[in-house]
């Protein structure tokens, strides 16, 4: 048997992933993995160099794909993935950087470090797992969790409104702001493969079904449960404003690509105004 | 670019800018930091003097984002440097800790002032000398080095990017408000002249290679993020192959590992500078601005025929254990002067142990401590009684 | 023999240089007459109030405490400054006001008094901001705290390449000035 199992062709993917740290911590059911598959995807897909690209992400579940990806990856502190990212990719402009993590990482913990990072159009690639709340520590109420749900720090209903992180995000500067599900897998991949391809700050939110801990205690039945409800209540609106691109269970729940756009980022104006490398005049045009 | 980095010559200038120019003599060529008083001309000058010499500068949205930003730069392989005060101190405490358990090359500047909270901004203190110990949760070894002149903060700089590099650890540079802005003659000698260490570099093949097994002086030698080996960095406990491990035995020996790197290399990390300890009864222990007063007093009791020695403290962390325990044993008394009310004075008694008397000239912050009430000290040690 | 420390106190407001006055002397004493200089400025209230002071000690050896708690010279560039400061000169000190300035209070006996209308004198040239070099002038020639040609070479390291020339032309005005008191009194003494 032993030898047999040696001969069998390896999965396409292994050689983006520390094989050796199989199996993964996710939960079945938990949308965490095929998320993953798409970001791994997308590489493939681009023919990445894979010693030129780096993936640093913060605490909770979605923070562990950085331990199963074989590239160079950082599981830094809570929160501040993105603050990482940002020294790393400028010491190094010719790496690119990949930031994953989840809800409450990138925008609880981490909120500030995001708008700021969005505002300095830092070129790095966000991918934000919500999956609206904490799951890895069973499941407490998170910057994402909709009014009224139940959470093991909100027991009867969260009093709060959650945020709109595309929209934040695209208030803040991100050149690419796209929301999808972890149902919409092909347009997932192509749309990490094109935010990897931008200069500057992109930003895509993907919701992810938490079976074992969100959905339990929300009775939001299983998995499969769960991404029918995707299935059923999501509506691609592309480049609509992500104001009016909202995340409501019982309604509408709009995915798409919100923003594309083109701005200088902190190194293109760094290297204008501060070293006088380029014409200053160059950077403003695109700015413009 | 090189003649930009090391502007030969002498100069008249504050604490701050000399730190400055130790770190890009050094080869530092990022900064990230936010502004604080007093330690704001740091940045201000590694603002001009960082395009220059091809390097980056970038002032985020806090302290806890500077402390993030100069790991990731570190790990790009660029030497990475942050400064602040009390507060932004604070702030930066949880990545000192993620830098020390990643083994990441760093430094922070800390040019104390009086605490704690907002405190006095304007004066100084050295009120943070604990917390840069055990400022981050856990069981950990720290370096940390005091100056006590912008020319020390001129060299200590260039010397903590180089403990840095080669234990792989964050470095503690413990300034304070009255060393950082007042000016004095700085001599930048020729570039030739400083010595510069860069970390180790693997060059077994990445198949296989263990990142995080202990080199031969017991710091692992780890890639730069870029180099091909493809690692995993973790501030979760880890192994050898910087896999997380969630188990006890696994956290025995990583700790082990961290603190042992730094315990069995003291003997080459610890400076230390000694004044009339042959003769001496009792000696003044100090570091940093107080220790300006110290010498003072000392010079001035031993004219007054008293047989007093000082010791000089440049590397506060890790405490020179050994050479205060022999000092215990060969004087009456051990006297620490420090602008806190007690910190330091806590290793000097544990080092003693009994075995001579320890007193303490302290100060609440604000000012130095004068010379005449260090001189009252001695004479206070002398006439005291055994302690316990 | 004795080591012997001079230590000068500049006390003013916020505007009239009195830390670039400080640093000056400092640097004209480190770099240019080989000796060790530390300068200090005051921080804290005094900073609220628009009031400002720097401290120099100047010695041929290592210097310590670095600190003027009772300073040898004192220059006072504004009332406050002098109320203020006036009480810690010591015994046997130099006492310099911007006579325009300041009005001065009862003195200790002992003391050096000079005045000089640095500002007045600055006016004059059409410089109102280079009072403190015409204080550095006359403080240079009265004291000899620094030698002249040292004070010099620190002003054009210090200011703006564009007014070296009229910085130079305040310092010997100032020089002047001194020159001509100090010839004054010894023609009174005399």
């Amino acid at each position: 048997m032993r030898g047999k199992k040696r001969e069998l062709p390896g999965h396409p993917m292994d050689r983006l992933l520390r094989v050796d740290r199989i199996p993964h911590i996710w939960c079945s059911g938990c949308g965490i993995g095929t998320i993953f598959g798409g970001v791994l995807a997308a590489i493939q897909k681009l023919d990445i160099d894979l010693n030129k690209l780096a993936m640093v992400s913060g605490i909770g579940c979605t923070g562990r794909m950085a331990g199963y990806i074989k590239v160079d990856s950082f599981h830094t502190t809570h929160g501040r993935a993105i603050p990482f990212a940002t020294g790393l990719k400028l010491a190094r402009p010719d790496i690119k950087v990949i930031v994953a993590s989840g809800d409450g990482d990138l925008f609880a913990i981490g909120g500030n470090h995001l708008i700021h990072a969005a505002r300095r159009n830092i070129d790095m690639t966000v991918i934000c797992v919500n999956n609206l709340n904490y799951g890895m520590t069973g499941g407490q109420q998170a910057p994402s969790t909709p009014l009224g749900f139940k959470t093991t720090t909100t027991p009867e209903g969260s009093p709060e409104e959650p945020f709109n992180f595309c929209y934040l995000a695209a208030a803040c500067g991100a050149v690419y702001v796209a929301r999808w599900t972890a149902l919409h897998i092909r347009l997932l991949t192509n749309s990490i493969a094109e935010a990897l391809q931008k200069k500057g700050f992109t930003f895509i939110e993907i919701l992810c079904p938490c079976p074992s801990v969100f959905g339990r205690r929300n009775k939001m039945g299983n998995a499969l449960e769960t991404l029918k409800l995707y299935h059923d209540r999501s509506v691609i609106k592309n480049e609509i404003d992500p104001k009016e691109a909202g995340i409501d269970l019982f309604g509408e729940i709009v995915v798409g690509k919100f923003v594309d756009r083109e701005r200088p980022t902190f190194i293109d104006y760094y290297r204008s105004i501060v070293c006088h490398e380029t014409p200053e005049d160059n950077v403003i045009r695109i700015a413009r | 670019m090189r003649d930009k980095a090391v502007e030969k010559g002498i100069y008249f200038m504050n604490g701050d800018h000399a730190c400055c120019e130790g770190a890009i003599a050094a080869g530092c060529r990022f900064f990230a930091g936010y502004p604080i008083t007093p330690a704001t001309e740091v940045a201000e000058r590694m603002s001009i003097r960082l395009p220059q010499v091809g390097g980056i500068y970038i002032q985020m949205e806090d302290e806890i984002a500077s402390m993030a930003a100069i790991l990731g730069a570190s790990w790009g392989g660029v030497k990475a440097m942050t400064s602040t005060s009390g507060p932004g101190f604070s702030l930066m405490m949880e990545n000192i800790g993620l830098g020390v358990c990643t083994e990441t090359p760093c430094v922070i500047c800390n040019v104390q002032r009086a605490g704690p909270s907002t405190g006095l901004p304007t004066n100084v203190a050295q009120g943070d000398m604990m917390q840069a110990r055990w400022g981050s949760h856990g069981h950990y070894e720290i370096i940390a080095l005091s100056p006590s002149s912008p020319q020390e903060m001129f060299d200590m700089t260039i010397l903590a990017f180089n403990l840095s590099e080669e234990y792989r650890i964050p470095v503690l540079i413990m300034a304070d408000e009255v060393v950082g802005h007042m000016n004095e003659r700085v001599v930048i000698p020729d570039i030739e002249e400083i010595e510069i260490v860069n970390r180790a570099k693997p060059h077994a093949p990445p198949e296989g290679y263990l990142p995080y097994r202990p080199g031969p002086n017991g710091v692992p030698i780890l890639p730069n993020c870029g180099d091909g080996y493809r690692i995993h960095v973790t501030g979760l406990t880890h192994d050898e192959r910087g896999y997380p491990v969630m188990t006890a035995d696994a956290q025995a020996q990583m700790v082990e590992h961290l603190v042992n790197k730094i315990v069995l290399n003291r003997e080459k990390i610890i400076k230390t500078t000694s004044f009339y300890l042959d003769d001496a009864e009792v000696v003044v222990i100090s570091y940093g601005i107080t220790f300006r007063s110290a010498r003072s007093a000392v010079e001035q009791i031993r004219e007054a025929g008293v047989r007093a020695g000082l010791l000089k403290l440049d590397t506060v962390w890790p405490f020179p254990e050994e050479l205060v325990r022999s000092l215990a044993r060969n004087v009456k008394a051990l006297v620490v002067a420090e602008i806190n009310l007690g910190q330091m004075v806590r290793e000097v008694e544990r080092c003693a142990a009994g075995r001579c008397r320890v007193h303490l000239v302290p100060h609440h912050g604000g000012a130095v401590i004068r010379p005449e009430r260090i001189i009252e000290g001695i004479r206070a040690a002398l006439k005291r009684k055994r302690n316990r | 023999m004795k080591k012997r420390e001079r230590r000068i106190f500049f006390t003013g407001f916020g505007g009239q240089g009195i830390v670039m006055a400080g640093d000056i002397l400092g640097r004209a004493s480190a770099i240019y007459d080989g000796k060790h200089a530390t300068m200090t400025q005051n921080y804290g209230p005094e900073a609220r109030g628009g009031a400002c002071s720097s401290q120099v000690i100047i010695s041929d050896e290592e210097i310590l405490y670095p600190y003027v708690d009772r300073p040898e010279i004192l220059i006072c560039m504004s009332q406050e400054g002098y109320t203020k400061h006036v009480k810690n000169l010591v015994d046997d000190g130099t006492l310099i006001w911007d006579e325009d300035l300041v009005r001065p209070g009862k003195g200790n006996k002992s003391w050096n008094i000079l005045r000089v209308p640095a500002t007045r004198i600055a006016e004059e040239m059409g410089h109102k901001m280079m009072a403190n070099i015409v204080m550095l002038g006359f403080l240079t020639a009265v004291t000899g705290v620094a030698s002249a040609d040292a004070v010099r070479q620190a002003i054009k390291d210090s200011v703006p390449p564009a007014t070296v020339e009229a910085n130079m032309k305040a310092f010997e005005r100032g020089m002047e000035y001194g020159q001509a008191v100090l010839k004054s009194r010894s023609k009174g003494n005399g």
